[in-house]
């Protein structure tokens, strides 16, 4: 789908905090409440907005930690990706499962208590998934979403 | 520190974050204005910040992902203050992350095609500066995305 100017900064703003009502963001934009609704809405239907995520601290709500995991497998051919796929994304505390090609076949968001909490997750829960072999591991220590290019 | 309260609704409002307090207060067995108030308070305590759209770059053309993962020159005083400045400016960056770790800095690129990256890796990232190493993996697809937290 192409967008123009106004679609751009519609979708930053509600990229940015989605609870605004159509009236505040059509203010914000110079677009009456029912332009903005039915450009929401095409958004939506066009799959440019693919869902709502809720923002949370996680600091607050007692996950300190989070890791990023590089995971190797290391049975290739032996072990299927669906199973390996179907395990991992069971495990609560893993946050996002990505399929990669290069160094790593998938790339794993975790989060965890404190740094003893993730040790316990990655022994008792990843190590022991299907197929893993190597595993790399780095602590987050800060993140930034960007706008991108809109 | 929250409460089973607390973490209940905000477990319920993670699954679907578009439900209204009504639906809320609904499948939680609560009260809507119980329901508003605990809300209320988690806003106000900064635990609950926002409800964000989830932009779909491949529905806008953005077929290609990359992940480029850094290693800075950590010789240089300002390396990482002085290349954080620069990768902002960066537009096919999405996603900024600083490790502890192998890896020092993580960008999120993406790019129209493979033509496109291969121009933005060479005229936006190459030139970046104190840039020590850099490892790039290609995303092919996406198992798990919601990121929400084992409440």
């Amino acid at each position: 789908m192409t967008l123009d100017e106004i679609d751009r900064a519609l979708l930053l703003a509600v990229s940015q905090n989605a609870d605004q009502s159509t009236t505040q963001l059509g203010q914000k934009l110079g677009l009456s409440q029912p332009a903005t609704w039915r450009r929401l809405r095409r958004l939506q239907e066009s799959g440019a907005i693919a869902g709502r995520r809720l923002v949370l601290d996680a600091e607050k709500v007692g996950f300190g930690v989070t890791v990023f995991l590089g995971v190797k497998l290391a049975t290739k051919g032996r072990i299927s990706l669906e199973d390996f796929e179907r395990a991992v994304s069971a495990i609560p505390e893993v946050q996002s499962v990505e399929h990669v090609l290069g160094l790593y076949d998938y790339r794993l968001r975790v989060v965890a208590r404190d740094l003893a909490d993730f040790e316990r997750v990655l022994r008792r829960r990843v190590m022991t998934l299907p197929g893993v072999g190597n595993v790399e591991a780095n602590v987050l220590l800060s993140e930034e979403r960007r706008q991108g290019p809109l | 520190m929250l409460d089973d309260v607390d973490r209940r609704i905000l477990r319920l409002l993670q699954s679907d974050p578009t439900q209204t307090a009504p639906e809320l207060a609904e499948a939680a067995g609560m009260t809507t204005a119980r329901v508003n108030r605990r809300l209320d308070r988690l806003r106000a305590d900064g635990v609950l910040k926002a409800t964000q759209a989830i932009i779909d770059w491949r529905a806008l053309g953005y077929a290609v992902e990359v992940s480029l993962r850094l290693t800075l020159d950590k010789t240089v005083p300002r390396a990482f203050d002085e290349f954080l400045a620069a990768a902002r400016k960066v537009r096919a960056v999405i996603e900024i992350q600083t490790f502890l770790g192998r890896v020092d800095v993580r960008l999120s690129l993406i790019a129209r095609d493979l033509p496109d990256y291969q121009h933005i890796y060479r005229q936006e990232i190459l030139t970046l500066p104190h840039i020590a190493d850099i490892e790039a993996l290609m995303t092919v697809g996406r198992v798990k995305y919601d990121e929400s937290l084992p409440l």
